[in-house]
C-alpha cells in the first residue's frame, strides 16, 4: 500500500502551528517514513499534484485566496483538520470581528499612530491583492472539516497522536496536557 | 444525630447534615460536580446551570437543590455531561473568549471547564459580539467580551457599608456587569485583587497583573479543575 499524502496551507495564520508541526523533533523522520507530503509550506509544492488524504488548515479565513484555497483543498483532500485556535475560531485576526473594514484600514493606514509616511491618506486598492472578508470566519464556517486540534499553537503531541491515530486507525489518547486552548 | 441525612450520587453512598445544598453535600463525600456562578459562602443563584443533576428524572441545579434524605441524583452520566459540554460551548460562542491573548488563561475557569469536557470546537456558530472595554478606573479593567454575567464579582466585592462595587447595567441581551465609576476609583489595591480572583473569566483584571504566571504552572495546565476534590 501507497504511504498516505498530507497537504498543509496556513491561512489567516502566523505559522506557529507549522512550526509547531515541526516540534515533533526526531520524530518528523518517522513521519517521512510514514506519509508522503503534497502541496504544502514544508516542501514548497505549490499546487496540488495528487489526490490527498489528509489536509491540514491553519489559519482562519480573512481573505477571497484564503475561501479560494480552503475550498480547494476540501475538493482534494479526503480528510480535514482545522489546526490551531485560528482555524478553529479566527483567533487573534478575528479581534477584527464586529468593527467595520473601513474603521479597520483608516486605523492601520491613516489614522494609527505609528502612520507617518502616508500623507496622501492611500489605502492598498491593487486588483491583484484579494479582498478583505467582512469578518473573519472559521473554517468550518466556510467548507465541512472532518477534526478538530486547539492550542496556540497545537501541542506538538497533540498533532502527532492525531496523524498517527488516523494513519494506523487506533484509538487517539487525548491526555490531559495536550489540550489547550493557549 | 437525626441531623444527618443518607443520600447517593450516582450510586455512591453518601451522607451530610440536613440542609445542605447537593453542590456542598458533594465536596463533602469527596465528589466533584462542576460550577461557574456559585461561590462557597455566597448564596447561590443557579443562573449558569453547568451544575445541573437529575433527580427523580428532572434536571436541577445542584447548587440551588437542598439535599433531601434517600434522594438519588445522577451527576456525572453521559447525557449530564453532554449537556454540561453544551452550556461550556454556548458560553464560549456568545462572548468573545480569545483564550491566546488572555491574561487569564491558564487560571480561567470557564476555559478549565473547556478542557474538562475536551471541548475541541463548539457545535454552535461564533456571535462575536461587539464589547467594550473599561479601564478608567485605577486598578481595574472590565473586559465585557469575556464576562459571562455570573455576578459574583457584583455579591463578593463590597465597601464597609456593603454596597456593592460592581452591578448589572441594561437588560436583555444588552445586559452587562459594569463596574460604578465613582466607587472604582476608591477601589484598594487588596479589593481590586480579590475581584479578579473572584471572577472565574479574564473580564475582571487587576492593572499591571497580567501574564505574571509562566506557562507550565499556572492552576489548570497540569491538573484538571476538580481534580482536588478528595474524600
Amino acid at each position: 500500500m501507497s504511504k498516505p499524502i498530507i497537504a498543509t496551507t496556513s491561512l489567516a495564520g502566523c505559522f506557529g502551528c507549522h512550526m509547531s508541526i515541526l516540534d515533533i523533533d526526531e520524530r518528523i523522520l518517522q513521519l517521512i517514513e510514514l506519509v508522503e507530503f503534497n502541496k504544502s509550506p514544508v516542501d514548497d509544492i505549490k499546487t496540488f499534484t495528487k489526490p490527498v488524504d489528509i489536509g491540514i488548515i491553519e489559519g482562519g479565513c480573512c481573505n477571497s485566496e484564503n475561501v479560494e484555497v480552503l475550498k480547494s483543498f476540501r475538493k482534494n483532500c479526503k480528510i480535514l483538520i482545522s489546526l490551531g485556535e485560528c482555524a478553529i475560531m479566527g483567533g487573534l485576526p478575528a479581534l477584527r470581528n464586529g468593527i467595520p473594514i473601513e474603521e479597520c484600514l483608516h486605523e492601520a493606514y491613516i489614522n494609527g499612530p505609528t502612520v507617518q509616511l502616508n500623507k496622501t491618506g492611500i489605502m492598498p486598492n491593487d486588483d491583484e491583492l484579494p479582498m478583505l472578508l467582512d469578518r473573519v470566519y472559521p473554517c468550518h464556517e466556510i467548507v465541512k472539516i472532518d477534526y478538530f486540534l486547539p492550542g496556540c499553537p497545537p501541542r506538538a503531541d497533540l498533532i502527532w497522536d492525531a496523524l498517527v491515530a488516523l494513519i494506523t486507525g487506533d484509538p487517539m489518547k487525548l491526555p490531559y496536557e495536550v489540550i489547550k486552548f493557549d | 444525630m437525626s441531623n444527618l441525612i443518607k443520600f447517593k450520587i450516582d450510586g455512591v453512598e453518601c451522607m451530610t447534615e440536613r440542609g445542605k445544598f447537593i453542590v456542598e453535600a458533594a465536596l463533602e463525600n469527596g465528589i466533584f460536580i462542576p460550577t461557574l456562578c456559585n461561590m462557597p459562602g455566597v448564596k447561590p443563584k443557579g443562573s449558569c446551570r453547568i451544575c445541573t443533576v437529575k433527580i427523580n428524572g428532572r434536571l436541577m441545579t445542584s447548587c440551588t437543590t437542598p439535599v433531601a434524605d434517600g434522594m438519588e441524583i445522577e451527576s456525572n452520566s453521559a447525557e449530564i455531561n453532554e449537556l454540561r459540554k453544551s452550556i461550556v460551548e454556548l458560553l464560549f460562542v456568545s462572548g468573545n473568549h480569545f483564550c491566546p491573548a488572555c491574561e487569564k488563561s491558564g487560571n480561567c475557569e470557564l476555559q478549565a471547564l473547556g478542557y474538562y469536557y475536551q471541548m475541541m470546537v463548539p457545535r454552535y456558530p461564533y456571535e462575536f459580539p461587539l464589547r467594550e472595554v473599561d479601564a478608567s478606573s485605577p486598578h481595574i479593567i472590565k473586559d465585557q467580551n469575556r464576562c459571562i454575567l455570573c455576578k459574583r464579582c457584583i455579591k463578593t466585592i463590597k465597601d464597609e457599608e456593603g454596597k456593592s462595587f460592581f452591578a448589572f447595567h441594561d437588560r436583555g441581551h444588552r445586559l452587562e456587569v459594569v463596574l460604578d465609576k465613582e466607587m472604582g476609583s476608591q477601589m484598594s489595591e487588596a479589593l481590586a485583587e480579590e475581584a479578579m480572583k473572584n471572577c472565574p473569566v479574564g473580564s475582571i483584571l487587576k492593572k499591571e497583573k497580567g501574564f505574571n504566571q509562566a506557562i507550565g504552572s499556572r492552576k489548570f495546565d497540569k491538573k484538571a479543575i476538580g481534580s482536588d476534590v478528595k474524600l
